[in-house]
Protein backbone atom coordinates (compact mmCIF):
# COMPACT_ATOMS: atom_id res chain seq x y z
CA UNK A 1 0.00 0.00 0.00
CA UNK A 2 1.61 3.21 -1.03
CA UNK A 3 2.52 5.02 2.00
CA UNK A 4 1.91 8.55 1.53
CA UNK A 5 -1.74 8.16 -0.38
CA UNK A 6 -4.42 9.81 1.39
CA UNK A 7 -7.18 10.41 -1.19
CA UNK A 8 -10.02 10.53 1.20
CA UNK A 9 -11.99 7.04 0.95
CA UNK A 10 -15.65 7.97 0.36
CA UNK A 11 -16.85 4.45 -0.43
CA UNK A 12 -19.24 3.94 2.32
CA UNK A 13 -21.06 7.49 1.82
CA UNK A 14 -21.96 7.15 -1.55
CA UNK A 15 -25.40 6.51 -1.06
CA UNK A 16 -26.11 10.14 0.00
CA UNK A 17 -25.80 13.09 -2.11
CA UNK A 18 -22.75 14.64 -2.11
CA UNK A 19 -23.08 18.08 -1.01
CA UNK A 20 -20.98 21.07 -2.59
CA UNK A 21 -20.35 24.33 -1.22
CA UNK A 22 -20.76 27.65 -4.04
CA UNK A 23 -17.39 27.97 -3.23
CA UNK A 24 -16.40 24.07 -4.04
CA UNK A 25 -18.35 24.58 -7.47
CA UNK A 26 -16.79 27.58 -8.70
CA UNK A 27 -13.36 26.62 -7.91
CA UNK A 28 -13.59 23.21 -9.41
CA UNK A 29 -15.07 25.18 -12.65
CA UNK A 30 -12.37 27.30 -12.16
CA UNK A 31 -9.53 24.96 -12.53
CA UNK A 32 -10.73 22.78 -15.31
CA UNK A 33 -11.44 25.85 -17.29
CA UNK A 34 -7.97 27.03 -16.43
CA UNK A 35 -5.98 24.02 -16.69
CA UNK A 36 -4.13 22.32 -20.42
CA UNK A 37 -6.25 18.98 -20.80
CA UNK A 38 -3.79 17.79 -22.83
CA UNK A 39 -0.70 19.39 -20.47
CA UNK A 40 -2.19 18.35 -17.02
CA UNK A 41 -3.65 15.04 -18.24
CA UNK A 42 -0.42 13.23 -20.05
CA UNK A 43 1.95 14.86 -17.07
CA UNK A 44 0.08 13.27 -14.18
CA UNK A 45 -0.83 10.00 -16.15
CA UNK A 46 3.45 9.81 -16.11
CA UNK A 47 4.12 10.96 -13.06
CA UNK A 48 1.56 8.09 -11.88
CA UNK A 49 3.75 6.15 -13.71
CA UNK A 50 6.85 6.93 -12.27
CA UNK A 51 6.00 7.68 -8.57
CA UNK A 52 3.62 4.27 -8.57
CA UNK A 53 5.64 1.99 -10.89
CA UNK A 54 3.12 -1.05 -10.11
CA UNK A 55 0.42 1.25 -12.42
CA UNK A 56 2.43 0.06 -15.49
CA UNK A 57 1.02 -3.38 -15.50
CA UNK A 58 -2.56 -1.57 -16.54
CA UNK A 59 -0.13 -0.40 -19.65
CA UNK A 60 1.67 -3.41 -21.19
CA UNK A 61 0.66 -2.39 -24.23
CA UNK A 62 1.96 0.91 -24.27
CA UNK A 63 5.93 -0.16 -25.58
CA UNK A 64 8.70 1.76 -24.04
CA UNK A 65 8.20 2.39 -20.17
CA UNK A 66 11.59 2.60 -19.14
CA UNK A 67 12.27 5.40 -17.20
CA UNK A 68 10.81 8.71 -16.35
CA UNK A 69 12.25 9.99 -19.86
CA UNK A 70 10.72 7.36 -21.78
CA UNK A 71 7.51 7.69 -20.31
CA UNK A 72 7.00 11.43 -20.90
CA UNK A 73 7.93 10.98 -24.26
CA UNK A 74 5.31 8.07 -24.99
CA UNK A 75 2.75 8.80 -27.29
CA UNK A 76 0.63 6.34 -26.31
CA UNK A 77 1.18 7.96 -22.55
CA UNK A 78 0.20 11.11 -23.43
CA UNK A 79 -3.04 10.60 -25.45
CA UNK A 80 -4.34 8.18 -22.46
CA UNK A 81 -3.59 11.42 -20.06
CA UNK A 82 -5.70 13.56 -22.24
CA UNK A 83 -8.48 11.10 -22.35
CA UNK A 84 -8.32 10.67 -18.65
CA UNK A 85 -8.65 14.54 -17.97
CA UNK A 86 -11.72 14.51 -20.82
CA UNK A 87 -13.17 11.83 -18.85
CA UNK A 88 -13.24 14.16 -15.60
CA UNK A 89 -14.76 16.49 -17.35
CA UNK A 90 -17.96 14.53 -17.20
CA UNK A 91 -17.63 14.90 -13.55
CA UNK A 92 -17.16 18.48 -14.15
CA UNK A 93 -20.19 19.44 -16.01
CA UNK A 94 -22.56 17.09 -13.95
CA UNK A 95 -21.44 17.39 -10.26
CA UNK A 96 -24.66 16.99 -8.92
CA UNK A 97 -24.76 13.57 -10.41
CA UNK A 98 -21.45 12.24 -10.22
CA UNK A 99 -22.57 8.56 -9.34
CA UNK A 100 -24.36 7.96 -12.27
CA UNK A 101 -22.45 9.92 -14.48
CA UNK A 102 -19.54 7.36 -14.04
CA UNK A 103 -21.85 3.76 -13.52
CA UNK A 104 -20.60 2.76 -17.10
CA UNK A 105 -17.48 3.83 -16.53
CA UNK A 106 -17.19 2.44 -13.40
CA UNK A 107 -18.41 -1.17 -14.88
CA UNK A 108 -15.75 -0.29 -18.03
CA UNK A 109 -12.87 -0.32 -15.62
CA UNK A 110 -13.80 -3.16 -13.11
CA UNK A 111 -14.83 -6.16 -15.88
CA UNK A 112 -12.47 -5.24 -18.61
CA UNK A 113 -10.24 -3.36 -17.59
CA UNK A 114 -9.94 -4.74 -14.11
CA UNK A 115 -7.89 -2.35 -12.77
CA UNK A 116 -7.58 -2.62 -8.97
CA UNK A 117 -9.64 0.71 -7.57
CA UNK A 118 -6.95 1.53 -4.95
CA UNK A 119 -4.79 3.04 -8.20
CA UNK A 120 -7.51 5.63 -8.97
CA UNK A 121 -6.31 7.24 -5.43
CA UNK A 122 -3.04 6.94 -6.67
CA UNK A 123 -4.28 8.75 -10.14
CA UNK A 124 -5.63 11.76 -8.13
CA UNK A 125 -3.15 12.21 -6.16
CA UNK A 126 -0.35 12.87 -9.14
CA UNK A 127 -2.99 15.02 -10.43
CA UNK A 128 -3.64 17.06 -7.19
CA UNK A 129 0.89 18.06 -7.45
CA UNK A 130 0.49 18.79 -11.17
CA UNK A 131 -2.69 20.84 -10.62
CA UNK A 132 -0.46 22.54 -7.67
CA UNK A 133 2.36 22.95 -9.70
CA UNK A 134 -0.01 24.49 -12.61
CA UNK A 135 -1.51 26.99 -10.04
CA UNK A 136 1.03 27.84 -7.50
CA UNK A 137 0.21 30.44 -4.76
CA UNK A 138 -3.40 30.25 -6.61
CA UNK A 139 -3.37 26.14 -5.06
CA UNK A 140 -4.16 27.44 -1.78
CA UNK A 141 -5.30 25.15 1.48
CA UNK A 142 -9.04 25.88 0.29
CA UNK A 143 -8.85 25.10 -3.64
CA UNK A 144 -6.78 22.18 -2.38
CA UNK A 145 -9.45 21.03 -0.37
CA UNK A 146 -12.37 21.47 -3.00
CA UNK A 147 -10.33 19.71 -5.84
CA UNK A 148 -9.40 16.92 -3.52
CA UNK A 149 -12.75 16.53 -1.95
CA UNK A 150 -13.97 16.58 -6.11
CA UNK A 151 -11.19 13.72 -6.90
CA UNK A 152 -12.33 11.59 -3.56
CA UNK A 153 -16.28 12.01 -5.39
CA UNK A 154 -14.67 11.12 -8.73
CA UNK A 155 -12.82 7.86 -7.63
CA UNK A 156 -15.23 6.33 -5.38
CA UNK A 157 -17.78 6.76 -7.89
CA UNK A 158 -15.93 4.71 -10.22
CA UNK A 159 -15.09 2.15 -7.90
CA UNK A 160 -18.68 2.00 -7.21
CA UNK A 161 -19.59 -0.80 -9.70
CA UNK A 162 -16.86 -3.54 -8.74
CA UNK A 163 -18.07 -6.89 -7.03
CA UNK B 1 8.41 -1.05 4.18
CA UNK B 2 10.72 -0.46 0.78
CA UNK B 3 14.19 0.44 0.94
CA UNK B 4 15.70 3.55 -0.15
CA UNK B 5 18.28 2.74 -3.38
CA UNK B 6 21.44 4.93 -3.90
CA UNK B 7 19.61 6.49 -6.57
CA UNK B 8 16.65 7.74 -4.36
CA UNK B 9 19.38 9.01 -1.38
CA UNK B 10 21.37 11.21 -3.94
CA UNK B 11 17.98 12.46 -5.15
CA UNK B 12 17.04 13.19 -1.71
CA UNK B 13 20.36 15.10 -0.52
CA UNK B 14 20.62 17.32 -4.09
CA UNK B 15 16.85 18.50 -3.89
CA UNK B 16 17.36 19.09 -0.22
CA UNK B 17 20.52 20.78 -1.02
CA UNK B 18 18.26 23.34 -3.56
CA UNK B 19 15.01 23.87 -1.58
CA UNK B 20 16.70 23.45 2.51
CA UNK B 21 17.12 27.74 2.21
CA UNK B 22 13.17 27.80 2.27
CA UNK B 23 12.44 24.99 4.73
CA UNK B 24 10.67 27.58 7.30
CA UNK B 25 8.69 28.54 4.22
CA UNK B 26 7.95 24.72 3.31
CA UNK B 27 6.89 23.72 6.71
CA UNK B 28 4.67 26.65 7.44
CA UNK B 29 3.01 26.00 4.20
CA UNK B 30 2.62 22.52 4.13
CA UNK B 31 1.10 22.58 8.18
CA UNK B 32 -1.57 25.30 6.89
CA UNK B 33 -2.25 23.28 4.35
CA UNK B 34 -2.94 20.30 6.43
CA UNK B 35 -4.80 22.24 8.45
CA UNK B 36 -7.19 23.46 6.25
CA UNK B 37 -7.20 20.22 4.08
CA UNK B 38 -7.51 17.92 6.93
CA UNK B 39 -9.44 19.84 9.79
CA UNK B 40 -9.66 16.63 12.11
CA UNK B 41 -5.29 17.37 12.47
CA UNK B 42 -6.30 20.28 14.24
CA UNK B 43 -6.88 17.63 17.53
CA UNK B 44 -3.43 17.99 18.24
CA UNK B 45 -3.10 21.63 18.74
CA UNK B 46 -6.20 22.38 21.19
CA UNK B 47 -3.46 23.78 23.40
CA UNK B 48 -2.93 26.35 20.99
CA UNK B 49 -4.83 29.88 21.29
CA UNK B 50 -4.87 30.20 17.71
CA UNK B 51 -5.53 27.01 15.35
CA UNK B 52 -5.48 29.18 12.27
CA UNK B 53 -3.79 28.18 9.56
CA UNK B 54 -1.18 31.17 9.37
CA UNK B 55 -0.92 31.87 13.15
CA UNK B 56 2.98 31.89 14.58
CA UNK B 57 2.10 28.63 16.25
CA UNK B 58 1.08 26.58 13.25
CA UNK B 59 4.49 28.64 11.33
CA UNK B 60 6.74 27.98 14.57
CA UNK B 61 5.50 24.36 14.25
CA UNK B 62 6.46 24.17 10.45
CA UNK B 63 9.80 24.94 11.15
CA UNK B 64 9.96 22.92 13.88
CA UNK B 65 8.99 19.67 11.52
CA UNK B 66 11.56 20.81 8.51
CA UNK B 67 14.17 20.97 10.91
CA UNK B 68 13.59 17.14 11.67
CA UNK B 69 13.17 16.53 7.62
CA UNK B 70 16.16 18.43 7.54
CA UNK B 71 18.26 16.17 10.68
CA UNK B 72 16.55 13.30 8.79
CA UNK B 73 18.10 14.49 5.51
CA UNK B 74 21.73 13.90 7.14
CA UNK B 75 21.04 10.90 8.66
CA UNK B 76 19.50 9.01 5.74
CA UNK B 77 21.50 6.23 5.93
CA UNK B 78 19.98 4.60 9.33
CA UNK B 79 17.20 6.69 9.92
CA UNK B 80 15.54 3.75 12.12
CA UNK B 81 18.73 4.66 14.30
CA UNK B 82 19.30 8.23 13.68
CA UNK B 83 15.53 9.11 14.58
CA UNK B 84 15.25 6.60 17.70
CA UNK B 85 14.84 9.76 20.09
CA UNK B 86 12.53 11.79 17.74
CA UNK B 87 10.51 8.39 17.94
CA UNK B 88 10.19 8.14 21.38
CA UNK B 89 8.99 11.54 21.75
CA UNK B 90 6.16 10.77 19.23
CA UNK B 91 5.44 7.45 20.86
CA UNK B 92 5.38 7.86 24.53
CA UNK B 93 4.68 12.38 25.03
CA UNK B 94 2.52 13.33 21.37
CA UNK B 95 1.40 10.39 20.49
CA UNK B 96 0.39 11.63 17.27
CA UNK B 97 -1.52 9.03 15.18
CA UNK B 98 0.68 7.71 12.56
CA UNK B 99 -2.02 7.94 9.61
CA UNK B 100 -1.00 11.76 10.04
CA UNK B 101 2.45 11.33 8.92
CA UNK B 102 0.95 10.04 5.86
CA UNK B 103 -1.20 13.44 5.51
CA UNK B 104 1.69 15.82 6.52
CA UNK B 105 3.99 14.03 3.77
CA UNK B 106 1.62 14.92 1.32
CA UNK B 107 1.26 18.14 1.63
CA UNK B 108 4.41 18.37 2.25
CA UNK B 109 4.69 16.70 -1.46
CA UNK B 110 2.13 19.30 -2.15
CA UNK B 111 4.00 22.12 -1.08
CA UNK B 112 7.08 21.39 -3.05
CA UNK B 113 4.81 21.32 -6.45
CA UNK B 114 3.90 24.70 -5.82
CA UNK B 115 7.10 26.38 -4.87
CA UNK B 116 9.26 24.21 -7.26
CA UNK B 117 7.30 23.38 -10.19
CA UNK B 118 10.23 22.90 -12.59
CA UNK B 119 12.85 21.27 -9.88
CA UNK B 120 10.20 18.29 -8.68
CA UNK B 121 10.11 15.91 -11.10
CA UNK B 122 8.83 12.93 -11.30
CA UNK B 123 11.99 11.14 -10.31
CA UNK B 124 12.47 13.66 -7.37
CA UNK B 125 8.85 13.14 -6.27
CA UNK B 126 9.17 9.41 -6.02
CA UNK B 127 12.44 9.88 -4.21
CA UNK B 128 11.31 11.98 -1.93
CA UNK B 129 7.55 10.25 -1.72
CA UNK B 130 9.71 7.10 -0.39
CA UNK B 131 11.94 8.92 1.72
CA UNK B 132 9.01 10.76 3.59
CA UNK B 133 7.75 7.27 3.90
CA UNK B 134 10.75 5.95 5.46
CA UNK B 135 11.10 8.90 7.60
CA UNK B 136 7.36 8.25 8.69
CA UNK B 137 8.31 4.63 9.87
CA UNK B 138 11.04 5.70 11.26
CA UNK B 139 9.10 7.92 13.78
CA UNK B 140 6.77 4.93 14.25
CA UNK B 141 9.23 2.50 15.46
CA UNK B 142 8.74 3.18 19.17
CA UNK B 143 5.19 3.69 19.38
CA UNK B 144 4.14 -0.33 20.28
Amino acid sequence: MPENSVSADLQTESHKMVEWTDFERDTIQDIFSRIEYDVVGPAALARCLVVYPWTQRYFGGFGNLYNAAAIKGNPMVSKHGTTILHGLDRAVKNMDDIKNTYAELSVLHSEKLHVDPDNFKLLADCLTIVVAAQLGNEFTGEVQAAFQKFLAVVVSSLGRQYH
Amino acid sequence: MTTLTAKDKQTVKAFWAKVSGKSEDIGAAAVARMLVVYPQTKTYFSHWQDQSPNSPAARKHGKTVMMGVGDAVTKIDDLKEGLKELSELHAFILRVDPANFKILSHNILVVMAVMFPTDFTPDVHVSLDKFLAAVSLALAEKYR
